[in-house]
């Protein structure tokens, strides 16, 4: 059966059509569609059209919910003109993008980027196939292109009336020479992007039909199931592999790495069946002792200690704490963070020893590429990944491609033979990335009037980059944690003019392995920094809107969201019986966000989130109903993080091994969500994260509104919200 | 060796009696519309109906199933993606990520079937999927839709 597999692309594509050995191949191969279809023409890197005038956009970012893959498709079919409803989409490959000197850019999809990172040279691909469409069809007519205008994918000349599709056209338009400059449509003009279409990607999933990477069915393939040492650091020490050899459908046992083992079987239930039944000793290095006790030690002692990285500073904070009428201090803890992504971890490889190929869920497939070829021992141009649509993601599948390591570690062991790795929920618990741990010890000075004139803020915590991309430090300074507090820049500014200000980090690194969680570190400085501003309110005798607004300003697009937030939740006017509010603002990858959270706590410390206004300033909104949906599921990801989200360590170990001891907020706890979105059009910020910032400090505002509490360590689950 | 009725047609499965059906229906029978998420019966990505009742099927082991009880699964809720739930989830563009929207929808129609116009509260008692993208409230409304669209095929 393994033979039936001819790992040449080629004829992948072709032997894909068919079913081989009784296995359907029933996912998409990249460009599989357009290369069966010979006549199908590539006008340019990013548009393809087939002579049915179906157009073939490429989307170089990745689908993992978050609607960039209808986004990007909407920017480009905005540019070329063409018939929305024709409109399919596909993926290249990391490994064409390498053959194609990276025609497609960064595949990287991360930090809300995918859309403001790429609008302007996927429109301008847009935009160069409908001028090279037009111009093939004033070729054939013998006409000056400018005397031609298109309208749905249909070119027409105007003088003579004649048209034509941009399906009948493509072939010779793909001959043509790309025009050195294009001119795109100012955003006033667009009738495809900036609507709230209907995604791309719905009607698959609704049916069982669209193929996740766990999916994947390969001729020949055989599955494996891995168990990595639970302890952080540790080792691999011995495994009896004759205890499980004679299980059902086990075909080997197999070493992973220095750090793991894995079973591989026929299926993937008997592989997992076989591995729990593993003897399996552990050498469990020299983090076999940390806890949560240890780390909060760490940290305690940064919160102190005398050097730090300064992130923001101005004026003399320390005395005007000294000449303060009064000092307000406090100290936040915000714990480690899991992704859970619903799709667990998982890779398909099959390698021999001059090709190997892998099919994955990836936020970034060149860096996935780089694993599998490593880990494969091919020079990258004999090596390629082949994308689905992610299960989720959350910054998870873009830390770390441990998981293909593997799944390529495997197949090598098993050569020809097609292995899909899966891991179990348990494996993916405690294989993350998570996201950081940090304290925060906050001091304010008032005035006599109640002014703030100086704020102090050292965080003492974990850097993610020190450990996922140390070339990114600045002299070991970690610039991403004052996500949200920079000076300036465009990406996260600190909203508030304070005269006094120091900001600084002490880096302190646990040896847990940190990633980019959705939000990633502006969640908690969000936290640390809104909650403490309605603490000062409070302490000034101050309206907590007012008191911001006194201090915003030199920044009026953040006011602007605050203030819109405050009017639609009728801010300064009685809530409805038992329901108290409580408001927060950030700026974030690009955009300005702001909440005002209604929430209501009953005798019993019951608390019940039950509405949400948020509104946010993204700059351009490519489709506002798919922005509305990546607001309300970042409230959803934000307050299961406040109600429940913490990982906590035992014996160097993570304690929470499934969604049993990791809650996972459901439906009966969501709240009504009210978005505003108010993109002022100027300039281009991510959608998919920014308002998870201000979930947490809006309810956390409102809570004390509602009981008199500050709650200042999360998540809630360990509070009492009992009235004082 | 196990019998088992899903979508209609009897499958003779050679497998484990201890092996979950959601990895029969995955692996042995190849449909992977049902999906696996956490294997302790918490999350509802795996929901199939069982002679038309909602049930997490990486806990129920194949030997506990009959070869006279009906499974369905998401290939088998309709030929073509009509069910009216299907038909709301739609309308509503509900799905982000869509991995939990399988389970999510057998959730949604075994719900009407068992009570065709349920309130908001019926609807968040019964409804305990996880959705880490969070699309509790498109979700929500999409059930109302479909409640108020018709009547719900079995
Ligand atoms: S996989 Fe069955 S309930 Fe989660
Ligand atoms: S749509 Fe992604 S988990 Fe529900």
């Amino acid at each position: 059966m393994t033979s039936a597999l001819d790992i040449s692309r080629r004829n992948f594509f072709v032997s894909s059509a068919a079913t081989v050995g009784g296995l359907a191949l029933g996912f998409h191969i990249p460009f599989a569609e357009a290369a069966a279809a010979e006549t199908a023409s590539e006008v340019n890197a990013w548009v393809v059209v087939k002579p049915d005038d179906t157009v073939v956009i490429r989307i170089a970012r990745v689908e993992m919910g978050q609607g960039t893959l209808t986004g990007l498709a909407q920017l480009v079919a905005e540019e070329l003109d063409c018939d929305w409803s024709k409109v399919t989409t596909e993926y290249p490959t990391p490994g064409q993008n390498v053959a194609r000197s990276r025609i497609w850019g960064n595949f990287q999809t991360a930090g809300s980027r995918g859309i403001r990172d790429s609008h302007d040279y996927v429109r301008q691909g847009g935009a160069a196939a409908r001028h090279m469409l037009i111009q093939a069809a004033a070729g054939e007519w013998n006409a000056p292109a400018a005397e031609c205008s298109v309208s749905n994918g249909v070119i027409t000349h105007g003088p003579s009336g004649r048209s034509t599709t941009y399906g009948k056209v493509a072939t010779a338009a793909a001959k043509l020479e790309a025009p050195k400059e294009v001119q795109l449509k100012d955003p006033k003009d667009w009738k495809i992007a900036g609507k709230p279409l209907k995604r791309l990607d719905t009607a698959e999933k609704l049916t069982g039909k669209q193929v996740y990477s766990i999916d994947v069915k390969l001729p020949g393939m055989l599955n494996a199931a891995v168990k990595d040492c639970p302890v952080f650091g540790g080792k691999l020490k011995s495994f009896d592999a004759a205890a499980v050899q004679g299980m059902p459908g086990v075909k080997k046992v197999v070493t992973v790495g220095d750090t793991g083992v894995a079973v591989v079987a026929d299926t993937w239930w008997r592989a997992k069946t076989a591995l729990d039944a593993l003897p399996i000793e552990w050498d469990e290095g020299p983090n076999a002792t940390m806890s949560s006790d240890s780390i909060a030690a760490m940290l305690e002692e940064g919160l102190n200690a005398t050097q730090a990285f300064v992130g923001n500073q101005s004026g003399d904070v320390q005395g005007a704490i000294a000449g303060a009428a009064k000092t307000v201090e406090a100290v936040y803890s915000v714990p480690y963070q899991h992704h859970a992504t619903m799709e667990p971890m998982n890779a398909t490889a099959v390698w021999t020893t001059d090709r190997c190929q892998v099919w994955t869920a990836t936020q970034n497939a060149e860096a996935a590429l780089a694993t599998a070829a490593n880990a494969a021992g091919l020079p990258i141009p004999q090596c390629d990944v082949y994308r689905l649509h992610l299960g989720g993601g959350f910054g998870r599948r873009s830390t770390s491609h441990d998981f293909v390591r593997q799944a390529v570690l495997i197949a090598k062991e098993m050569p020809g033979t097609p292995v899909k790795l899966i891991w179990s929920r348990e494996e993916d618990m405690l294989h993350g990335y998570y996201h950081p741990i940090t304290k925060a010890k906050m001091a304010g000075a008032l005035d006599a009037n109640g002014n703030l004139v100086g704020l102090r803020m050292r965080i003492s915590g974990q850097s993610i980059l020190a450990s996922v991309r140390p070339e990114g430090l600045q002299n070991g300074r970690d610039p991403a944690t004052f996500q949200g507090l920079n000076p300036s820049g465009t990406e996260g500014v600190f909203g508030y003019s304070i005269p006094n200000l120091l900001i600084d980090h002490a880096m302190r690194n646990p040896p847990v392995p940190p990633g980019f969680w959705r939000g990633v570190n502006n969640n908690q400085n969000a936290i640390y920094v809104e909650c403490f501003m309605d603490e000062l309110a409070h302490a000034a005798g101050q309206d907590p809107l007012e008191f911001r607004r006194k201090l915003m300003a030199n920044h009026p697009k953040h006011l602007a969201v605050l203030n819109a937030v405050a009017e639609r939740a009728g801010w300064g006017t009685p809530a409805p019986q038992g329901i108290y509010r409580g408001l927060a603002q950030h700026m974030g990858y690009g955009s300005y966000v702001a909440a005002c959270a209604e929430v209501s706590v009953d005798d019993s410390g019951i608390l019940k989130i039950h509405r949400i206004v948020a509104a946010t300033n993204c700059g351009h909104a490519v489709n506002p109903q798919q922005i509305e949906a990546q607001v309300e599921g970042s409230f959803a990801f934000g307050l299961t993080a406040l109600l429940y989200g913490e990982i906590t360590l035992k014996d160097g170990r993570i304690e929470q091994e499934n969604f049993d001891s990791y809650q996972i907020m459901r439906m009966d706890e969501m709240p009504k969500v009210e978005s505003i979105i108010m993109p002022s059009g100027d300039f281009w910020g991510g959608v998919g994260e920014p308002t998870i910032f201000v979930a947490a400090p809006a309810v956390l505002n409102a809570i004390f509104a509602a009981t008199g509490k500050r709650i200042r360590s999360v998540p809630l689950a360990k509070a009492d919200l009992r009235k004082a | 060796m196990a019998s088992l009725t899903i979508n209609g047609t009897v499958h003779e499965v050679d497998v484990e009696p201890d092996t979950p059906l959601l990895w029969v229906i995955r692996e042995q029978v190849g449909l992977t519309g049902t999906k696996y998420s956490c294997g302790i019966a918490q999350c509802g990505a795996c929901t199939v109906h069982v002679d038309g009742v909602a049930t997490r099927s990486c806990t129920l082991p194949v030997s506990a199933v009959t070869p006279e009880q009906r499974i369905v699964t998401i290939e088998g809720l309709s030929p073509d993606g009509s069910h009216p739930v299907q038909k709301a989830w739609l309308e509503l563009d509900v799905p982000q990520c869509g991995y939990c929207q399988t389970g999510q929808i057998m959730a949604a129609a075994a719900l009407l079937q068992a009570n065709p116009q349920p309130s908001d509260e019926d609807i968040t008692v019964e409804m305990t999927n996880i959705c880490r993208c969070g699309t509790y409230n498109r979700i929500k409304a999409a059930i109302k839709l479909a409640a108020n669209g018709g009547a719900i095929r079995g």
